[in-house]
């Protein structure tokens, strides 16, 4: 169960290590065979993806260009054409704005702490005795294999106001009294809440990750540096962090990817309906989808976060290109 | 944060080493009890008297033991139809998916041709498209083929995630195996794919399993798409755990019960595999 245990083989080769012995030996071919036979067994899966994957993404898009609500749905008009009017619609509301930001500054939060927090554990993994070591590891496995709507039910009952366990032993310390507070009255401060919960839930794999990562830097570099006077800061500036730079890459853009997409925590905590101060872009778009019913606007939310995304997709198809996992 | 490098990690033991890690075991233990209580409080609500639970003034450790609020969360709302309907999608989406993964990983693992890495790349982009932003479209997709609330509806539409990972899982997995072992068999007269069958598929089985129980976690605890393709009457697992919330406010003492039943399952298969998915994790993650 122990994170040094799990996986050292499959992590990624640092950059600056010297090639491995293998490397670029003429492959070959791979095995030869009918050259439609790789086609051939690649045909089902790729005809399900087009089927529920591939045409959706094309409506999202063409939706985002017509006139789609209740009427359209059921199939009483017809959908028009109607431009760039939803996406102007959307970008002249003051609202809209005022979501981008507080998406992109709860997903900055969650991944910066995450990846902080992560990073912090992983490293604390290195110097405890190994009982404490199986202790942590079970208790981030366990929360990491949590259902997210079930760690989210406990986190509502973590923070409930009147009888949460939170607000009665923070009222125990001297001077607050917290008895009562509903955190979810205003939106920064659940915001905070559901952080906290995306963070606790994302800890885990970020851990157990940079652990493995970490059996990969050779003891010699840090002694060498160690014996050259740097200090325990400047090991892990320069020699450490360097080193598990590829896997930091990896795992920061996929928190970027996943923190911005957070969906259930903020729709189950707030009981089904996140108030104005609670919408996110995704909760924004399926919220004008169907609550509204104005599909159109919601796919062109929903298309525009897609776009705000490639960057970030980008990073990462290349950082698993350059590491080799995709070759 | 520098402190935490400091060295003295070597297994020579001075007392001085010995105290530094009593310091570093302290801050781990502190570590281990923030991130273990939210569950260990689920625990111990979800055994606790209901009245406990509701104490203005409660008690960190376990008051009294009962099983009641497990029974009151069977009542609140039909549990085992839900769970059932769970396990059928959950299942079905595996075994296609495990099927279809396995011949579409074959492909891109085994086999040289034009056009590989397009696949390879796509599969691995696809698996960036967050689900929230395909909602939409699939509910309309789901509406125009007429399976709006149909389990068949809700297992073709997990196919869209559970399959880009199987198949990038179980690459990683084939890829692991040494293309020689293969060549031998052939070399020593088995076509291709009796090769495969005698050779690869034996080493191949433990991953297999990993992979399917990890997608049928994936399957079993998705949400959004449970709670918008499926009506009340057809709600799964997850969504289940909503009934405890009603105007009249939430009973939590039960709902923990119920957290509990719907998590100790999944955490326990999670346990069991965790060690062997997390180097395929590395690659191509999708959790979250």
């Amino acid at each position: 169960m122990s994170a040094d245990t799990t996986t050292p083989a499959k992590v990624p080769p640092p950059r600056q290590a010297p090639p491995p012995p293998l490397a670029p030996t003429p492959r070959g071919k791979r095995m030869s065979g009918g050259a439609g036979t790789p086609w051939l067994l690649l045909a089902p899966c790729l005809l399900i993806l087009g089927l529920v994957l591939g045409y959706p993404l094309v409506r999202l898009v063409t939706l985002s260009f017509q006139k789609f609500g209740q009427s359209q749905l059921w199939g009483f008009q017809p959908a028009d054409w109607v431009g760039f009017d939803n996406f102007t619609g959307i970008l002249d509301d003051g609202e809209f704005w005022a979501v981008v930001v507080r998406t992109v500054v709860f997903a900055a939060g969650c991944v910066i702490f995450t990846m902080v927090a992560g990073m912090l554990i992983a490293l604390l993994l290195q110097q405890v005795s190994g009982w404490v070591k199986i202790l942590i590891n079970i208790a981030l496995v366990a929360s990491w294999g949590m259902p997210i709507v079930v760690a989210t039910t406990v986190f509502k009952w973590l923070f409930d106001a009147d009888y949460g366990i939170l607000n009665a032993v923070l009222s125990k310390l001297p001077g607050v009294d917290l008895i009562g507070h509903n955190w979810f009255a205003s939106g920064p401060q659940g915001l905070a809440v559901i952080m906290l919960l995306v963070v606790w839930g994302a800890v885990p794999f970020v851990v157990i990750t940079l652990s493995a990562g970490l059996t990969q830097v050779p003891q010699e570099l840090e002694e060498a540096a160690r014996l050259d006077g740097a200090g325990a800061w400047n090991v892990f500036r320069y020699v450490t962090l360097p080193i598990l730079k590829p896997i930091i890459v990896m795992l920061t853009t996929l928190s970027v990817i996943w923190d911005m997409g957070v969906f259930p925590q903020v729709f189950v905590m707030r009981g089904g309906h996140p108030e104005p101060e609670f919408q996110l872009l995704t909760t924004y778009s399926y919220d004008r989808a169907f609550v509204v019913n104005d599909y159109a606007q919601g796919s062109a939310i929903a298309l525009l976060t897609v776009l705000l995304l490639l960057g970030v997709v980008a990073v990462y198809m290349r950082q698993m290109l350059k590491i080799g996992e995709v070759e | 944060m520098s402190t935490l490098t400091t060295p003295g990690q070597t297994p020579g033991v001075t007392p001085a080493l010995r105290k530094s890690k009593a310091g570093w075991n302290v801050l781990g233990l502190l570590v281990f009890l923030t991130a273990g209580f939210p569950v260990y409080w689920m625990l111990n609500t979800a055994f606790k008297p209901a009245k406990d639970a509701i104490d203005p003034d409660p008690s960190l450790l376990p008051t009294g033991f009962t099983l009641s609020n497990f029974s009151r969360a069977l009542d609140i709302a039909d549990f085992w139809g839900p769970v059932g309907r769970s396990l059928i999608v959950s299942l079905a989406v595996v075994v296609i998916g495990i099927v279809v993964g396995m011949l579409a990983a074959l492909a891109i693992s085994r086999f040289a041709f034009r056009g590989r890495k397009v696949v390879i790349v796509g599969i691995l982009a696809v698996q960036m498209i967050p689900l929230v932003a395909m909602i939409i479209p699939v509910f309309l997709l789901l509406n125009d083929l007429d399976q709006y609330d149909k389990l068949s509806g809700l297992i073709i539409t997990y196919l869209t995630f559970i399959l880009p990972f199987t198949v990038w899982t179980l690459r990683g997995f084939i890829v692991n195996i040494p293309k020689e072992l293969e060549e031998a068999a052939m070399v020593d007269g088995c076509s291709r794919t009796s090769a495969f069958i005698r050779v690869v598929f034996p080493l191949l089985a433990p991953g297999m399993v990993a992979t399917s129980v990890y997608a049928f976690i994936q399957a079993w605890n998705e949400y959004l798409y449970a709670l918008m393709l499926l009506s009340q009457k057809n709600q799964t697992a997850t969504v289940w755990l909503g009934n405890f919330t009603t105007k009249h406010g939430t009973e939590y003492a039960p709902m923990m019960a119920g957290s509990t039943m719907m998590a100790v399952p999944i955490v326990v298969l999670f346990l069991l595999v965790q060690r062997k998915m997390a180097a395929g994790l590395t690659a191509g993650a999708v959790k979250g």
